[in-house]
């Protein structure tokens, strides 16, 4: 999120001072994002060249001067969160390099490397699924930063879990060197499908 | 120290024989304490379901042993094993598997009365049952008046209901959207930290699993791993987050 918009979003609330912009920010991105003084005043100062807020000029510096948005501020506003962020070319994954070497490696154990890196994510989540736990009633911005952090985990989880299918796969077909070590695994699976053998059993 | 609720020692299951014999189970090892909540996470064909049958004592292991609450159950006569599943285990399963011609009150009371409990004292039981569960207005609609969080939730109070200790759940969230799945997630997680259940549940589903204490990795009837008991979240929030 850029600052601009951050100050544009800040003052959609409501007309504020420069100061208290400074504070709601800092309060609001917290740790995660400190922030120097001079880049929000400068960016007041653009904001207000631009024409997307304008200020009722007293004050000095920018701290008790007061801001607010203007109509083409709400449109630059609504224009943004309605455009999507660049998610076209995707970023160099460091785990899915680990798991296209260790394919390549001889003698590598695939499976083993992928559940390394399965149980790492899960207990990860575990952590993440703590703070859901811990507070039950947490704030709605709060639940939806660790939904998005689950969500994002989970969606590597299940990519491995599909790799690792892949790879067993190519392995049952020979069509990968470590072909021997995996096939064996695969005559273990239960004998029946799945549903037939459970209602059976469960009733 | 907390009582072991259920432990497998060295459980394997095989099914035919000779060169047709396949291994559902290879010695498959797990202790659930009082309270504990414990999630086995494994593709469709790992052996999940197979351990939670011989969890519930529905299925007897071909080597190994099943404790509940400390007790060895191979002996057991198949009636002291009946009685041992209605009294002490409830199940809870991806379709929720409620009677249609019953209310939520009555789907709840039912185990307690195919046990010799008396009707009313069973509808009491069942009554403060789907109350933990926040479900007190639903106790007479039937299953179709009710939407599937709901459902899967007045089967939770099934698997609760009386001096139920042991709840089994076989990806109860499976039929669920997210919310909703979460929601059942937490409801087995209270029922384990504020009533003092044990769980066991299987899912393939990660984010469910993550409510569990600990997660355990099948993998063609084999453990092969699990989480580390995960701190709180302090650790999470204070760690660097720049790295």
């Amino acid at each position: 999120m850029s600052v601009r918009h951050a100050m544009l979003a800040l003052l959609a609330e409501g007309p504020k001072y420069g100061l208290r912009l400074r504070e709601e920010f800092e309060a609001r991105t917290g740790e995660v994002w400190p922030l120097n003084v001079g880049q929000v005043y400068a960016t007041l100062q653009r904001l207000e060249r631009d024409g997307l807020v304008e200020s009722d000029g007293t004050g000095d510096e920018g701290a008790q001067k007061g801001f607010r948005i203007t109509a083409e501020g709400e449109q630059e506003l609504a224009r943004w969160l309605r455009t999507p962020p660049d998610l076209s070319s995707p970023p160099r994954d460091e785990l899915v390099m680990k798991v296209l070497v260790a394919l390549r490696m001889p003698g590598t154990d695939v499976p083993a490397v992928i559940q390394a890196h399965r149980r790492y994510l899960v207990e990860l989540m575990q952590q993440w699924t703590r703070i859901k736990e811990y507070d039950a009633r947490g704030d709605l911005s709060m639940l939806l930063a660790v939904d998005a952090e689950l969500f994002r985990l989970d969606s590597v989880v299940r990519w491995l879990d599909a790799a690792e299918a892949r790879v067993q796969r190519a392995a049952a077909d020979g069509t990968i060197a470590w072909a021997d070590q995996a096939s064996q695994g695969n005559q273990t699976r239960a004998p029946l499908p799945r549903q037939r053998r459970e209602a059976r059993r469960w009733r | 120290m907390a009582m072991s609720m259920l432990e497998l020692r060295k459980v394997s299951r095989s099914y035919g024989q000779g060169s047709a014999e396949v291994h559902a189970l290879r010695e498959v090892s797990l202790t659930a304490d009082e309270g504990a909540m414990v999630a086995v996470m494994g593709p469709s064909g790992s052996g999940k379901s197979t351990l939670l049958t011989i969890a519930g004592t529905l299925e007897d292991p071909t080597t190994g042993e099943v404790l509940i609450a400390g007790q060895p159950v191979r002996n057991e006569s198949r009636g002291a094993k009946a009685r041992l599943r209605r009294r002490v285990i409830g199940y809870v399963f991806q379709d929720f598997n409620l009677l249609p011609g019953l209310t939520a009150a009555e789907n709840v009371s039912l185990p307690l009365e195919l046990d010799g409990v008396p009707g009313r004292k069973a509808r009491i039981a069942a009554l403060k049952s789907l109350d933990r569960l926040g479900l007190s207005d639903r106790a007479s609609h039937y299953p179709d008046q009710m939407s599937g969080g709901e459902r899967q939730r007045v089967a939770i109070a099934r698997a609760m209901v009386g001096e139920r200790r042991l709840l089994l759940a076989d990806e109860p969230s499976g039929a669920l959207d997210s919310v909703n799945g979460e929601a059942v997630m937490r409801l087995i997680h209270d029922a384990c930290k504020n009533a003092g259940m044990t769980a066991v549940v299987v899912t393939h589903d990660a984010q469910l699993a993550s409510w569990a204490d600990r997660v355990m990795f099948l993998r063609d009837g084999r453990v092969i791993d699990q989480t580390v008991p995960a701190a709180g979240p302090d650790s999470l929030l204070t760690q660097d987050r720049n790295r």
